[in-house]
């Protein structure tokens, strides 16, 4: 967010509302109407002034109507902009000409009430439609006693209830008396697979969140007793089963099976009441009820529709298709994010990528027409090479870490360290102001060493460093003590200790800072091709994509055909035939005069580093060398082989998979077959694969669904965990239950069993209101395999790059980067990443296409600095560390007859492997000398042997 | 002018500056187009900004 605050070549309008859009894919004009904001954005400190002069008080959204805040005032401190704004209904000045208090205190004379609306007319090429969801309707709300009851709140009000940043600094109270509480329960469903509320799909994230907002009040009271009520846990991400299986056990949660139909109350505490599994009724009391609200359609859904001139489905989200997920029914217009269903961040955040390479194929021919690069102002190295004058910077994060550390304590002391010329705390350093106000500091007092003490330089070192470099300062004399994470997030009930933790750390970056010496950033061109491993769905969408985008591509396919998986899928979720998605694929890719197609080719050999990658790929008898700047690894996944319910035994037993081809050749596989048992989760969820497969429930109702229109009288049983037809595909189960499909729910500790008997087949499964086992006597039985993953081990080994435990890539970051993995230029897509369905593979695979596209359109890339360099005096040539480097970044040479090492910088990681090695200390890393790592220990060492 | 010579444009609107609208926006930009963020409220960051944590790594939103 703040990275968009401050690149030149975007520009924010807020307060800011589409009017027109006219024209044609690659020339539209956009008519954007702007509300004035009343504080001018380039003289507003955010100091706050006038929130606190201001005699007006108004509903404070941001924290959901919780609390008040004033007239003028900021979101959120973190916000951007990072200017204060007037809220124009209730302002005294602009509607009665009165007050102007705030005016007149404001010593910045950012107030301004001559700011009028503006009309923008903006040329554009494309359009992306990411306005998000809109909130469940208060009368849905209102059925479980929303308003009526204080105690039932909503999940983003209990969101803020947690927050430290939120209207009670993070306590947990109930709203009625403001005391502590000890039971909650949370509602799942609300205002999602409903159709009484017009609702009848899936939210798709309430399970997930739910679970965390549990987990959080868990961790603010660990006596809290909190209770779940679910119909089915959807927690089908990613991951996601294995992050609730470790909160469930962790936090001790109660997962209830059951739909609440209403909430009582009852001697001030609110009464549920539910039928279990086992059709036992219950009833409990609870301190505070928690709605989990569904994802609605956006409230101005309809307005933005017939503005850009695009459908809506019959929920009102953007209207879209499995083949091709992110465009509207407009050229030119595109969508990502919860507008196009309901979905996760992780979800939204591949979206997003997505679209910018739809638009990027788009307007190719027209990209740099319109940017600016920046520049930066040259280094002051005579600055940086006088005598040390460390400024220390501490960093509340609001109360993430003020809440437990002493942060003026830790400032305080700092400021007694040698060296440290300048101290300083701040509410949240990340914000831009606060950056801002750093700079100025750093100038000011001419400071050469900057030590932040605040979170992760995993995730925010880069920014510092950038306004490091925005004002002559080389990045590389920058150091950061994470004093959250390893402080008030792990000593969070010892607040003195973990301040004296944050005043070690702060002492170690100190006596580090002081040896800190610039490091030299470089550049290497990009090799402008990129290589796609694997020519499935995703394979092929990622090649085109990149090659639409104006760039080279080469696609290698293991197989002698392309494809993938897709071949065998026979329909698509929304009822198209595959063959017609597969063929239009194939033909694109296959004339498209960027694309070049290896067959039968696999990937034996990759060297080097990211814009200058160079790949041997076996392809017959011969090894290839191809030479490109990017990787996308689309290797897809495989369907999972059944070891048990007699699987391979008798061939009654068939696959998901195996169904489609069969019922694809005609109906003959349904000749004499009177009932059908489906059998979800076989492999998965923790039978032979602990992941969730993601995609079998639905397709199982998808080939139910195709059964009974074929064979309307045929009984079909369907045996499952948890129904995870999530987003719309809850349309479908509900069309299968309506068309007689029968559900029976197994634990997963009784899975069913097939068993053969004179010759019939007969599925065994416990039923939990007959509390017994039944028989079910099947025609056939259909498999819901998992999608385990393929044979990537030798790729991960080629790349040098982690599997999950499941044996899928591991990406970079689950929510920021989606698409990546940690290498740089490497890029993920499709079943490889994890298992998913046809149209979010086709979403991810532009999402690869896009971020791969990125270092190909700067046609540069710049290399990490944190690299080792060898002292060649000191090098005795013994070769350890060529041989122990796993990213061959180190050659060895002769000067003089005499073997020294020698780093490739390029390709150097700075892992640091050699430096640790080196028998003669010839090694040393940029960021981290030995003399700088020493003088951070004995700091620390120092300190307490006094 | 007749169709297919009109120029296209080098700039993107995104509408709307959630997290998907800030990614899309950051990717363009990084692209090579000029983006305009379109966003109603007053600023951007959307419901994720609003958010403590997020699951499953219980990150820090912001």
């Amino acid at each position: 967010m703040v990275e968009a605050g401050r690149s030149p070549n975007i520009e924010i309008l807020t307060s800011a509302r589409l009017e027109t859009l006219e024209g044609e894919p690659g020339r539209f004009t956009a008519g954007v109407h702007q509300e004035p904001r009343f504080i001018d954005d380039d003289k507003c400190t955010a100091c706050g002034t006038c929130t606190m002069y201001c005699p007006m008080p108004i509903v404070d959204l941001y924290n959901e109507r919780l609390n008040i805040t004033r007239a003028p005032h900021i979101d959120y401190v973190q916000a951007i902009p990072s200017s204060y704004y007037i809220d124009p209904k209730a302002c005294l000045r602009i509607n009665y000409e009165t007050c102007n208090l705030c005016a007149q205190t404001c010593t910045a004379q950012a107030i301004d009430f001559s700011q009028k609306p503006r009309k923008l007319s903006l040329d554009i090429g494309a359009v992306v439609l990411a306005p998000g969801f809109g909130r469940t309707d208060r009368s849905v709300l209102e059925k479980y006693g929303y308003g009526r009851f204080l105690d039932v709140v909503t999940s983003m009000e209990f969101e803020r209830l947690t927050c430290t940043s939120g209207p009670t600094e993070g306590h947990i109270v109930r709203l009625s008396d403001k005391k502590p509480l000890k039971k909650i329960a949370f509602l799942q469903c609300v205002g999602s697979r409903d159709e009484t509320c017009g609702n009848g799909y899936c939210s798709t994230v309430c399970c997930m969140y739910a679970i965390k907002e549990a987990s959080v009040a868990k961790e603010h009271d660990q006596d809290l007793d909190i209770a779940l009520f679910f119909m089915d846990v959807r927690t089908q991400g990613k991951g996601f089963d294995a992050a609730r299986e470790r909160a469930e056990e962790k936090c001790g949660l109660r997962v209830i099976r059951a739909r609440i139909p209403m909430v009582d109350q009852v001697d001030g505490q609110l009464a549920l009441t539910w039928t279990t599994d086992e059709g036992k009724s219950c009833s409990e009391l609870f301190d505070m009820v928690v709605l989990s609200e569904g994802l609605n359609a956006p409230k101005d859904a309809k307005t933005i529709a017939e503005i850009a001139g695009i459908e809506l489905n019959h929920y009102e989200f953007c209207k879209t298709s499995v083949d091709s997920p992110l465009a509207a029914s407009r050229d030119g217009v595109y969508v990502a994010g919860a507008f196009q269903g309901p979905k996760d961040i992780p979800e939204s955040v591949t979206q997003a990528s997505g679209v910018a390479a739809m638009a990027s194929e788009l307007l190719s021919e027209v990209r740099n027409t319109r940017t600016v690069t920046i520049s930066y102002p040259e280094e002051d190295k005579a600055l940086a090479s006088e005598e040390p004058r460390i400024g220390v910077f501490v960093c509340h994060c609001g109360s993430n870490i003020a809440g437990v550390v002493d942060v003026k304590a830790v400032r305080d002391y700092a400021g007694t360290l040698p060296g440290v010329v300048f101290c300083e705390d701040a509410l949240y350093s990340c914000s831009q102001d606060a950056l801002k106000g750093i700079a100025d500091k750093i100038k000011a007092n001419r400071l050469n060493r900057v030590v932040i003490a605040a979170c992760s330089p995993r995730t925010h070192e880069p920014l510092f460093q950038e306004t490091l470099k925005s004002i002559g300062l080389n990045p590389a004399l920058i150091e950061m003590a994470n004093i959250r994470d390893q402080c008030s997030w792990v000593h969070s009930r010892e607040p003195k200790a973990a301040t004296e933790k944050a005043k070690d750390l702060v002492r170690m970056a100190v006596a580090k800072a002081g040896l800190l010496e610039p490091l030299e950033q470089t550049t290497v061109d990009v090799f402008p091709t990129a290589l796609v491993i694997g020519g499935g769905a995703a394979g092929m969408t990622a090649a085109l994509s990149i090659a639409d985008q104006g760039f080279e591509c080469v696609l290698v396919e293991r197989s002698d055909q392309l494809g993938g998986n897709l071949r065998r899928l026979v329909w698509t979720m929304d009822g198209k035939e595959t063959s017609k998605v597969l063929d239009d694929l194939i033909k694109r890719v296959d004339g498209h005069p960027r694309v070049r197609i290896m067959l039968q080719a696999q990937v034996d050999d990759v060297s080097g580093f990211l814009g200058n990658f160079t790949s041997s790929i076996v392809q017959g008898e011969q090894a290839v060398v191809v030479d490109h700047g990017v990787i996308v690894i689309a290797t897809g996944g495989k369907e999972y082989c059944p070891k048990s319910y007699q699987y391979g035994k008798n061939n009654r037993v068939i696959t998901q998979l195996e169904l489609e081809a069969s019922l694809a050749k005609g109906k003959g596989v349904l000749k004499n077959v009177k009932n059908v048992v489906m059998i979800q989760c076989v492999g998965s969820r923790g039978e032979d694969m602990s992941h969730c497969s993601r995609l079998c429930c639905t397709q199982a109702i998808k080939n139910a669904l195709r059964l009974k229109e074929i064979k309307p009288n045929l009984r079909i049983y369907c045996l499952y965990r948890d129904m995870r037809t999530y987003g719309f595909y809850e349309d479908l189960f509900r069309e299968a239950r309506k068309k007689g499909v029968i559900f029976i729910r197994y634990k997963p500790d009784r899975r069913p069993q097939v068993i053969e008997q004179d010759r019939k087949i007969k599925v065994r499964v416990f039923d939990r209101l007959l509390k017994d086992e039944i028989d079910i006597s099947a025609c056939l039985v259909v498999l819901s395999v998992g999608i385990a993953p393929g044979d990537n081990e030798v790729l991960a080994k080629v790349i040098k790059t982690p599997l999950t435990p499941e044996g899928f890539f591991l990406e970079a970051h689950v929510k920021l980067r989606p698409v990546e993995l940690a290498s740089e230029g490497i890029y993920l897509c499709g079943l490889a990443h994890g298992p998913k369905c046809l149209d979010e593979s086709i979403a991810q695979a532009k999402a690869a296409a896009a971020k791969a596209a990125i270092p190909l359109a700067k046609g540069k890339a710049a290399v990490a600095p944190i690299v080792s360099r060898v002292d060649r005096d000191a090098c005795i040539g013994c070769g350890i560390c060529e041989s122990l480097c796993p990213f061959n970044a180190i050659r060895l040479f002769k000067v003089n007859k005499r073997r020294k090492a020698e780093t490739i910088t390029a390709s150097c990681k700075g892992c640091g492997i050699c430096a640790s090695h080196c028998p003669t200390l010839a090694i040393s890393m940029g960021g981290f000398t030995d003399e700088a790592i020493m003088a951070q220990i004995h700091a620390f060492a120092g300190e307490k042997c006094i | 002018m007749p169709e297919g010579k009109t120029k296209k444009s080098g700039a993107v609107m995104v509408l709307g500056g959630g997290i998907a609208g800030v990614q899309t926006t950051l990717d363009l930009a990084d692209l090579g187009y000029y983006v305009y963020l379109v966003e109603k409220k007053a600023s951007i960051g959307g419901v994720m900004a609003q958010l403590d944590k997020t699951f499953p790594t219980n990150d820090c939103s912001l």
